[in-house]
């Protein structure tokens, strides 16, 4: 279930990622080159997908229906590897990136409270860093994303057992002005 | 607010101190030592009418010496005498009590708002005077005047220079009206003193001294972004030093004041560079995929040692202070972070991670051996005393963020706390340049 679910959420991607490039006006993205090169046949057979899986219109940021109102990426201890389960919804978000140029995400990369405070810096960006680079594989503009580590300044649940820590172990999608 | 500074050791002895000021640490001494040597500090007499000084200088003598694990001051009801000068001191009774040392001294008004303050050290065995001084301080400057004697007082009996009249800068962390406020702040190194130096409404982190102690870097992410700033501590001005996109931390001295190292991640990975501070030119001193990150320079300032993931864990390595080829320094345990010098050269700090806990250790790099000093969960930010006696932290009790100290031979501890806040990344200042 859980595979046809990331089948199905890659071929949205890249349909709509389809759309950014013949839509979006950055034709020196290569990116966006590679990725609908790569998706060729695959466009053709994903919007029917696609508009079972919602719109990806600006006001579907606010849609408590949609994934994009999941704006939380967790992680593993001293990991900045994006866990299989969440890459469906990196790459949704990247699909509306994507298909909304104009729109622009701060990539908020956070750490437990473990350890050294500069190497959770360290920790956070690379979290952040992760995460940038999946949605720029999938044709989202470098210009469109910030990347900012706040290590373990700015932990979601105050605690100190393993239930707070992995909440902590964060990356946030923050939508500037929505 | 009328606050308490508490001395407690495990000879049981219990002092309270009111004294004026604004959420100053209060420091509890949790671990003691049997062996620390007995003391008698005699109240100071004071001379001439006017008004009484504003600071009782042999009691913050006396909590110096205290704190510092290697004395035991005898508690004031037992002193079994009350000299002010030489002439009245009788030894054989000072013999009786069991005291090796005794100070005496005096504070003298000497115009408005002056003071002088004399002191004199006696071994009591011998019976003779060891060190005695005089020395001017205006009201506001008895407690720094005090601190002074203690170092005179420390270097005389032990050999080594005395750090009370030193500062410690750390930051604090707490929710007003459900918002985190944090603060920079400076205190003397007994948690007297403190004062604000930077408020913000966004995390302030990694304080650094400047050779010369007047200065702190520090980063600041008041623009929701990391910039490293330094910023002098008694005019208050200050400069942002790295702004680059990503990562701006990390900020390191070299000992010639001449050279920061930070880190940075503008090149998409972080990676430790070093500034030239007279021209702002910046050299990218590693090259790796892994995280590298918080860089220490060494005494002499040619070798830094750092922070890196790059055998798969955090550990300490050391390159030159030009970049180039780097060694690994620690092998024991999963985690090792966050280091600091011993002003030798000879031992490092750091936070040591093994079996979920981190505590404070130390490495000494001739032998090899690694020492845990500290007994907490979370322990952090290993900063030494610039006499190499002490290293201050960062640990947890009652689930607040507090500091704490620990000799570096981790037979004495002893902690500060604030009332309410989280305190955390202390930074030992070295000492100041005297004129």
């Amino acid at each position: 279930m859980k595979l046809i679910h990331s089948v199905a959420v890659a071929l949205v991607v890249v349909a709509f990622a389809g759309c950014s490039s013949t839509g979006g006006n950055k034709g020196d993205d290569v990116a966006v080159e590679d990725r609908s090169g790569a998706g060729g046949d695959g466009s053709a057979v994903a919007t029917g997908v696609g508009s079972g899986y919602g719109d990806l219109s600006v006001e579907s940021l606010n849609d408590p229906n949609s994934p994009l109102s999941q704006r939380v990426i967790y992680f593993e201890y001293d990991s900045s590897e994006v866990a299989s389960q969440d890459r469906p919804l990196v790459e949704a978000h990247a699909a509306f990136l994507a298909a909304n140029p104009e729109i622009k995400v701060a990539v908020e990369g956070h750490a437990d409270e473990r350890g050294a405070r500069e190497y959770n810096i360290g920790l956070g960006e690379q979290r952040s860093q992760s995460v940038r680079r999946m949605m720029e594989f999938q044709g989202v503009s470098p210009t469109q994303i910030s990347t900012v580590s706040f290590g373990e300044e700015k932990p979601a649940v105050e605690g100190h057992d393993e239930s707070a820590w992995s909440m902590n172990r964060r990356v946030e999608l923050v939508y500037v002005g929505y | 607010m009328n606050m308490r500074y508490i001395y407690k050791s495990l000879l049981g002895v219990l002092l309270y101190l009111p004294l004026l000021a604004h959420a100053a640490l209060t420091i509890e001494i949790t671990q003691g030592v049997d062996g620390a040597v007995p003391i008698a500090v005699v109240p100071f007499g004071i001379e001439g009418s006017g008004s009484a000084p504003p600071q009782d200088v042999a009691a913050i003598v006396a909590a110096d010496l205290a704190r510092s694990g290697r004395f035991a001051p005898v508690p004031e009801q037992n002193l079994i005498a009350r000299p002010v000068e030489m002439d009245q001191v009788r030894f054989p009774d000072w013999r009786t009590l069991g005291v090796e040392n005794l100070i005496i001294g005096k504070v003298e008004p000497a115009g408005a708002g002056q003071y002088r303050v004399q002191f004199r050290l006696f071994d009591v065995f011998r019976g003779r005077q060891i060190t005695g001084y005089s020395l001017p301080a205006s009201a506001d400057k008895l407690r720094y005047v005090a601190h002074r004697i203690s170092d005179i007082i420390y270097e005389a009996l032990t050999g080594q220079p005395g750090a009370f009249a030193t500062k410690i800068a750390y930051v604090i962390s707490e929710k007003r009206n459900g918002k985190t406020v944090y603060k920079l702040e400076l205190a003397d190194s007994d948690g007297y003193n403190p004062k604000t130096l930077l408020s913000s409404g966004q995390p302030l982190m990694s304080p650094g001294w400047s050779p010369d102690a007047r200065k702190l870097a520090y980063v600041s992410f008041e623009k929701r972004r990391a910039g490293v700033f330094v910023q002098d501590v008694a005019t208050g001005k200050r400069e942002e030093l790295a702004a680059f996109a990503g990562i701006n931390g990390a900020p390191a001295w070299s000992p010639d004041g001449r050279s920061m190292a930070v880190t940075l991640s503008r090149d998409g990975n972080p990676e430790i560079y070093s500034m030239r501070l007279s021209d702002k030119k910046l050299k990218r001193l590693t090259s790796s995929a892994a995280i590298d990150t918080e860089p220490v320079w060494t005494p002499d300032g040619r070798s830094i040692v750092f922070t890196s993931d790059r055998g798969g864990s955090p550990q300490l390595y050391r390159m030159p202070a030009q970049g180039g080829r780097a060694q690994r320094v620690t092998f024991e345990g999963s985690y090792n972070a966050s280091a600091d010098f011993s002003p030798d050269g000879k031992t490092l700090a750091m936070v040591h991670g093994e079996g979920g806990r981190y505590q404070i250790a130390t490495l000494d790099l001739d032998s090899g051996l690694l020492r845990v000093l500290s007994d907490g969960q979370l322990d952090e930010s290993p900063s030494f005393a610039p006499n190499g006696s002490m290293i201050i932290y960062a640990t947890e009790a009652g689930h607040r963020g507090v500091l704490a100290a620990v000799s570096s031979d981790g037979r004495f501890r002893q902690r500060f706390s604030l009332q309410q806040g989280n305190v955390r990344e202390p930074v030992w200042s070295p000492f100041e340049k005297r004129k």
